[in-house]
Parts: C-alpha cells; structure tokens; sequence
C-alpha cells in the first residue's frame, strides 16, 4: 500500500551531535544549576517553618544521669525540647537500622559514640536553636570505651550493647565464604605463599551538603510530607511507615536536588526522624540541617575493615588461592545497609579478576564506640575493601616473585572463554575481556618507557612509583531471590507515558545525587523509541509520583532502573506496533522498527513515527482487541544477574625523598562498564570516583583517640582533595557488554572509587621499594611516608 | 541593626542580628538560595560570593561587613538573560555532577578570567583550591574555565555542543 499523506520527518533520524539515544549530549539539569536554581534541602522554605538542632554527645561511651532542659525550654524563641524520655513515651526512641539492629534515636540509658543525638531543640530560627542548646545541662557517667576493634571481643571489654536482652559481649556476626577446607589444601602444596596484613581505615563519603530533612505534618488529614537528603526515598517511606504508625500512603517522602551522596544519604538518621517529631508536637514544619562536623562525627562512615590477606602461588606466579580473615568495625550500632543474607556486603568478590582454585573469607563484625553506619562512599557494598585486599596482595606476591606486576596480573586473567565465570564464593561474573584492557591501559601509560624511567630515576635516588590494579567490580543489586534491604527486594520500577503529541515522561524509582539521571535515563527512551531526549521529562525524588523502588547506591541506577527504563520503552513499542498496524491497515507481523517508527516490511515509505502513533492512540483510531487508548507502560524490573564492571588502572606517582610528600603525576584509567550511554558522564563519573581514591589512598581518615574523641570531625582535620591534589586524569575504555542487562549496560558510578586507590598505594609501596618496604597503609600522609622510609611503617589503627 | 549593600546590582536594606553571616544574609533574608553552605570551618567554598569583585566565603564573613560594599552571586552571573560564558562553559564540559559547589566555582573563574583572560592550568587550580568539589575531580571544572576563556563573547550564543573528542577507544 502507499502512504496518502505526508508525514514529519522522523526525529531519531537526527545530526550526529544531537543524537537521540546514546552518545556525549549536555545534561538537562545543568541549565537550572549554574543558574544557582538547584532546590537542595536547605533551600526549601515553608510557612511557618521551624529550625531544629540537635545537642550531641561530646563523650564516647557513658551512662545519661539526667538532662535538665527548664533553661532551654524557657528561651523565648524555643518552641520544643525533647529528650529520650519524651521519644520513649511516644515508642520513638530506638529505630530500626538497616541491618535489622535498632539504633537509638535520642540516648535513653546511655551514650554510645561521641556525636550521638542527645536532645533536640525546636525554635523560631537556627541561630535560636543551637543557642539553646547551650542552655541544655546533662549529666554524664562515663564509662570505659571500646575504640580499637582489635578489643572489642577481650573478655573484658566493656559491653557497648547492654540495651540488647542477653547480650555479653561486642560481636555482631560471623561470617564466611568459599571453601576452608579446599583453600587450607591449596596453600599446603603451593610453592609460593604470602601473608600481609592491611587497614582499610574509616573514612567518610562527605559529600559538600551535608543531611537535612524539612518535615511538614498535617495533623488535619494525619498526612506527612517530608523533604529529605534521601538515595531511596521509597524504601524511607516504608520503613517510616513501619516505624512511626502513619499509614503508608499518608506519607510522602521528597527526594529535591541533592548535593552529592556517595552513600552517605541512604541511611535513615535520628536527625530525620527528629524533624518529623518536632513537626507533628509543634504543628507547624519542621527543618533539621546537620552542620559540617555533625556529618563527619554522626553520620554513615565507611569501610573500617582490619584484613589479614594470603595467597598462594606457583613458582612462576600462578594464583591458586586467596584467603583472608577480616575485622569489621561497626561502630555502635549496626546500622550498615547492606543486603540481608550479606552482613559483609559483597565483600566475598575479594578473589578478583583472577582464575583461582581455591578461596576462603571469614568476616566478623564488631560493636565498638564509634559512630554507626558502615556501607557509605562508593564502594557497591564493601567491594571497595575486597578489591584493595586483593589487589595489594597481587603485588606483594609480584614483589615476592620478583615478576613484573602488570605481568603477574595478565597471566592469572579469567579468560575471556570462561565467561560467564563462576567464582569460588559463589558469584556468577556476566561478561569480562580483562587482557585487552589491561593492554591498553599500558599502553596509554607508555608503561615500558616509564618503567624505565623509573629505573633511571633510582640510580639518582629520585623516589618515583608506578603502580597498578585491575578491578571486578559486582553491582546491580540484585535479583530479589537472593537480595534484599529489610526485606524489601531489590528491585526498580519505571512508569513512561508517550503524550498525544509525542513528547514522553518518566518516572523512576531511584534518585540523582549528581549522576545526571534525567540526562541518562533520557537518553535510553530516546534510544529504544526514537524520541529525543529533550522531549523527554524525567522525573525522580518523590515517592507520590513515582513507583515502588530500591533507590540509588551500589551502582546500581544503570543495572536496575536502566534496565527497567529500557523495558518499560519496549513495552510502549510493541504496543505502538499494534497501534501502527492498525494505523496502516496492516498486521503487526507485517511491521518492522527502525529507531522511531514501525514500517510496513519491504514498503519503507508506509510507516508510522512514534509521535503519529501517540496522536492516534489518544484520538479517534479504531484500536485494536486489548489494546487501550494511550500510549503508557509500567514495568518492575527484577535484574536476573548482577552486572560485573571491571577496569585497568595505573598509578605514576612521585615521593619527596625529604618530606615523604606523595605527587599524584598521572593516572591513566581504562574503564569497562559495558554499553556505554553518555560517554561525557562516564568520564564525569570515573574523574570523580579516581579523586575519591587520591583523598582515601592519601588524606582521609577519621581516626579515634584512646578515649573516643572523633580526631576527623571537620574539614580542617578530614582532609579532601582539592584541585591542587590531583591530576589531570587520563581516561580509556573498552566495552564488554552485559549479556543479561536489557541494553548491556553495567554501571560505573563507583567503579573508580574501588580501583583506584590500590593503584596508587601499589605506587607508592613501588616508590619504596628502595627502603625494603613491601606495604604500608593508607593514608599515605608525607608523615606515614616519612616513617615508612624509616623502617618505621604502621598501621593506622 | 541596619545593614545595606549592593546585591547583583540591586540596593538593599534590612534589620538584622550583629551576628548574623553573610551566608545567611543572602540566603534567607534575601532568598538567593544559589549561595551555599557546606562546612563549619571556612575549608570548603560552596558559599563563595564576589564581595567588590573579589571571591570571598560568605560563612566567614558577617552581613554587616559588606554593609556599603557590593555583592555579586550565582544569580548575577547571567546579564540581560544572556548566560556567562563561564556558565556555558561548565555546561558544555560537564565542569558539574550535583552542582553544590559549582555556583563558588563559577564566581571564582568569573573573578579570575576578569584579572587573568587566558589563565594557564595551573592558574585555574590555584584559582578554586579554597574550594571543594566532592563529584567532579576538577578536571572537566579546569576545562569548563578554559572553555570561557576561549569562547569570552560566548554570551548569548547557545551553549556548546561538547566537540571535544572522545575517550582514547580501544
Ligand atoms: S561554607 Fe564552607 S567555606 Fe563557607
Ligand atoms: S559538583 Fe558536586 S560538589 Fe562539585
């Protein structure tokens, strides 16, 4: 049949610059950024608004002897005042953490960290609140603290958690993967076996706004809405829900811009709970914005890990095994989001890129007076410490053998045959090409020229490190048989909506903290439909317009709720192509797509775009049998796999022999995420992930003195990159796509921030090499330097 | 006690505390919420204004120090509705990820491309070391900067298209 009439031309045909899919486009969201028109919480003003500040404790374990509020609670400006008491009346005292623990919201019986929430003060402005705070007067018993874990479990630790029934002791877990018995045979007959003991030390996501919620309860209709600094606002809502009594659906949680979140915001924080309970005893809004040092003192840390490391090899440096025990340090509560059945994480992915026979891990976790929290900062559930545990191990055995690293790296690869590939703990790795990678990231380097470069440079005595690793990351959580947050699968949903005159909405369940999600998610309905991104709205952060879904941490927007964008596309394109069919008198069989229109197979010309089809499905069109009148599609995207990123990195730094001062030089990155949907936020992504690990590898760490004082509560003692710090990043890539993921894409927001930082520690260890020292522990401060140069090197905790 | 300045070109006058930060002052008295505010300690430069032309930390300085001086914010970049070059230029290289620290930067490269029209890389580091960007790694904000300098009449014009080329592929 011939086409009667003449029909726009088909958008997705479009420029090279302009692609409508895939490819380097702007972001959406920039124009109202650099217009100083982001909404982040602390923006969201509401009448009547009230400010809330907490007082703290400045003591790291005691016993509360009383509180005296009389002062604070006559300030003229002070609206409220609650204390533990007044929380325990209204069952609001202690709540549920993530890791099925209960933290306590305002201390009744004790403080367990110095930091935690003690009393809240509700006033007329923020600088009445924290001036009443001062007038607050507590009474502390102070008790002996836990702060190193190595002795959380001596027989005569104190017992942190005495509010827990039967409690006797500091552990929380034990836990195990892979094969003891089969490990313990492998290391017996290896030729070659190392052992090294390492610190992955507590460091904290600190992401520039800090955490804050605005609470407006209407005691009207008994509904809740709160603003808050959130990477799951479903999964808040339910467990609001669960834990405060207000219905469900009286509730709804609004995710605005957020400021960065690197982990640190998927937690639910006392100071949350504290607004909406300032708003529901003074009736009017309530908002609650953590100050700098609350954050880095109170708020979800990262890693903590003391881990013991061994290998086992041939003479000529083949791995066989890996083995490792681990010390995980908590903090007060157990209040790490990690899956149910992974108290660990995934931290069982510590056998790496490499084809091994035999792996074992056993981990416990330990309650110590520190602050809760324990997955935060970019590190797809404690896959971050797996990889530094490995990939430091990898070179003190190249070290050992005296073999090149990148050498010993390349001859021990999963091959690309193997794949998908079955570890030895468990997990299935979807798709990996491990040598190609590697070989280009050398060749980015020029590796063989700077390796001789450096042999020049010892003559001199110059200090010069070249360093590498070679990262599997595993992230997507995950399929909901075997992954779940309190027993809320781990799943994503996405909602599209095609308008009558073509332009679409989408709606998704995870939330941006800087990731660019309305320009990506964008940009893959624009891929599977054909309309261009910029008629495309998606919307996010706000749990009345969007489906049920797990949220934005572990990497897992891409594998999860990409993977449910571009189905949710699908379903409205195979819908479309029945509507075609009957646009053109055809059958649907008889069509074919090309991006942005069903054709009539063999007759080009007859076909119809994405819009026209819009237009007819909300028009007068006869349709077809089961097929309503729109063009809208919802799906839960259930991922049947984890998707396994991994990439090549090398690390060129340079250490002044005189101060122990480490210079990042250069750091030459090759990622591979799969298929790849804005080349231009990738780069973004991995740029920002490398200077997380100069900031963890170098400069950060909170550390704790021996009575518990938190020695990293602010900027001028937590240390963070700035301009000066690090380099002009070098980036590659290859693509390796995901078999099992709708488009083949695996996700890369944290895929820099758990590779790099062996890079650059194997750097510096090579740097001094020439002082006989085989590792030191981050950070690699000039003074841990300097002191390693001396034979002196320890560990940090 | 009275305070007034001169903020993105317009007078202003208001009662406040002696206390109270200019951070604060511009923020919620007068509601230009693009300043931010990111620590305690004056490390971080998300509240960064120019106070005369000059990049200062509005959290470390009071309101009524700037009583009599100008101010300049994130909101008085673009003119006559034409966006700053140096707003292009962060579009155009991706020079934001959350956009919390990115209105201090661009005041900063605004400060610096008024003294110095073709700063080198190292000039653009030094230039924002006071400040803080916890998403970017500074390398797309260093080529954000260097991408005004280059397109210094770019007002007006539509944002660039991102030409630059690719990652190295294998
Ligand atoms: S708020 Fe951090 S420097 Fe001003
Ligand atoms: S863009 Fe997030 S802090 Fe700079």
């Amino acid at each position: 049949m011939t086409t009667t009439h003449e029909h726009p031309a088909n958008p997705a045909a479009g420029d090279p610059d302009r692609p409508v899919g895939f490819g380097r486009i702007q972001r959406k969201e920039d124009p109202r950024f650099i217009r100083g028109k982001g909404r982040y919480i602390d923006d969201i003003v509401l009448p009547g608004m009230l400010h809330g500040a907490i007082l703290r404790s400045p003591v790291a374990h005691a016993r509360l002897v009383s509180i005296d509020i009389s002062a604070a609670a006559a300030h003229p400006k002070v609206k409220a005042v609650v204390t533990g008491k007044d929380l325990e009346g209204l069952k609001l005292a202690w709540a549920p953490t993530l890791s099925a623990d209960v933290q306590a919201v305002l201390a009744t019986d004790k403080v367990r960290f110095q930091g935690q929430e003690v009393a809240f003060v509700v006033a007329e402005d923020r600088y009445a609140a924290r001036d009443a705070l001062e007038l607050i007067e507590v009474e502390y018993d102070i008790l002996p603290p836990v702060v190193n874990a190595r002795r959380a479990l001596d027989a005569d630790a104190p017992v942190i958690r005495d509010d827990i029934e039967g409690r006797t002791d500091n552990r929380i877990f034990d836990w195990e993967m892979g094969d003891a018995g089969a490990t313990d045979a492998v290391f017996a007959r290896a030729d070659v076996t190392v052992a090294q003991e390492m610190v992955y030390p507590r460091v904290h996501p600190a992401p520039m706004e800090t955490c804050g919620a605005v609470a407006d309860f209407d005691p009207i209709d008994g509904g809740l809405t709160l603003y808050e600094t959130t990477q799951a606002p479903h999964a808040h809502r339910t467990l609001y829900a669960m834990v405060a009594g207000i219905p469900e659906h009286k509730i709804r949680v609004v995710s605005p811009d957020i400021g960065g979140g690197f982990g640190n915001k998927v937690g639910i924080y006392p100071g949350y709970i504290l607004a909406v309970v300032g708003s529901i005893l003074t009736g009017k809004p309530v908002k609650w914005v953590e100050d700098r040092s609350e954050n880095l003192m109170s708020t979800s840390f990262a890693r903590d890990y003391l881990m013991k490391g061994e290998i086992a090899a041939t003479r000529d440096g083949k791995i066989l095994a890996v083995r490792t025990s681990v010390l995980a340090d908590h903090g007060a509560f157990n209040a790490t989001a990690q899956p149910t059945k992974n108290p660990a994480g995934f931290f069982s992915i510590f056998t790496g890129s490499y084809d091994l026979e035999a792996a074992y891990c056993s981990v416990t976790g330990v309650y110590t007076n520190k602050a809760p929290g324990g997955v935060a900062y970019a590190c797809s559930f404690r896959v971050t410490e797996a990889v530094y545990l490995v990939e430091r191990m990898v070179d003190v055995l190249a070290a050992k053998l005296q073999m090149d690293p990148a050498e010993l790296r390349l001859k021990n690869f999963i091959r690309p045959e193997q794949f998908p590939y079955k570890n030895k703990t468990g997990w299935e790795y979807d798709s990996g090409n491990y040598a190609p990678a590697m070989r280009l990231s050398m060749q980015l380097a020029g590796y063989e020229d700077l390796r001789r470069e450096q042999a020049e440079k010892r003559e001199r005595g110059e200090l010069m490190g070249i360093g590498v690793s070679f990262f599997t990351e595993t992230v997507g959580a995950g399929p909901r048989k075997h992954f779940d947050i309190v027993g809320l699968g781990m799943a994503d949903g996405a909602e599209l909506r095609v308008h009558p005159t073509g332009k679409a909405v989408v709606r998704l369940s995870v939330q941006s903290q800087g990731q660019g999600h309305e320009t990506t998610f964008a940009q893959i309905v624009a891929e599977e439909l054909g309309i261009p991104p910029e008629d495309i709205d998606v919307v996010h952060g706000d749990t009345d317009q969007t489906p049920f879904g797990l949220g934005t941490y572990g990497s897992r927007s891409t594998p999860v709720s990409g993977g449910a964008v571009a189905l949710v596309a699908r379903k409205v394109r195979e819908k479309a192509k029945f509507i075609a069919a009957a646009m053109l008198e055809t059958r649907a069989e008889d069509l074919e797509w090309e991006k942005g229109r069903w054709f009539v197979k063999g007759d080009p010309g007859a076909g119809r775009t994405i819009a026209e089809i819009a237009l007819a499905a909300h028009g007068t069109l006869a349709l077809p049998e089961g097929i309503d009148g729109n063009l809208d599609a919802e799906v839960t995207y259930d991922p049947p796999n984890l998707t396994f990123p991994f990439g090549a990195y090398i690390c060129v730094v340079d250490v002044d022999p005189g101060t122990g001062r480490v210079k990042v030089r250069r750091f030459i990155a090759v990622d591979d995420c799969g298929t790849r949907i804005n080349p231009m936020i990738i780069e973004g992504q991995v740029h920002g992930g490398l200077t997380d690990g100069v900031g963890m590898a170098l400069m950060e760490i909170i550390e704790f003195d021996d009575d518990g004082n938190c020695l990293g509560g602010s900027f001028m003692d937590y240390l963070i990159p700035t301009a000066m710090e690090v380099p002009d990043w070098e980036t590659g890539f290859t693509v390796t796509p995901s078999p099992h993921h709708p488009i083949g894409a695996k996700g890369i927001g944290e895929s820099a921030t758990v590779g790099s930082p062996p890079a650059i520690v194997n750097a510096v260890v090579d740097a001094l090499a020439p002082f006989g020292v085989t590792h030191m522990d981050m950070p690699c401060t000039p003074a841990r330097v300097w002191e390693a140069m001396q034979g002196r090197a320890t560990p940090p905790v | 006690m009275q305070v007034s300045m001169k903020v993105n070109g317009e007078e202003v006058t208001r009662e406040i505390e002696p206390r109270v930060l200019l951070v604060h002052f511009i923020r919620e008295e007068l509601g230009l919420t693009g300043t931010h505010w990111g620590c305690d300690t004056t490390n971080c430069g998300t509240c960064v204004v120019l106070l005369d032309g000059q990049p200062v930390k509005s959290c470390t300085v009071l309101a009524a120090s700037a009583h009599g001086h100008e101010v300049r914010t994130v909101e008085g970049l673009a003119s006559n509705g034409s966006l700053d070059p140096v707003q292009q230029g962060f579009m155009a290289e991706h020079g934001l990820q959350c956009g919390f620290c990115t209105p201090g930067m661009m005041l900063t490269a605004r400060a610096l491309l008024d003294k110095n029209p073709h700063p080198d890389e190292l000039q653009i580091r030094q230039a924002i070391s006071g400040q803080i960007c916890r998403c970017t790694g500074y390398a797309t904000i260093v080529r954000s900067v260097q991408w005004a300098a280059e397109h210094p009449a770019a007002a007006g014009d539509p944002p660039g298209t991102g030409t630059d080329e690719e990652d190295v592929r294998a």
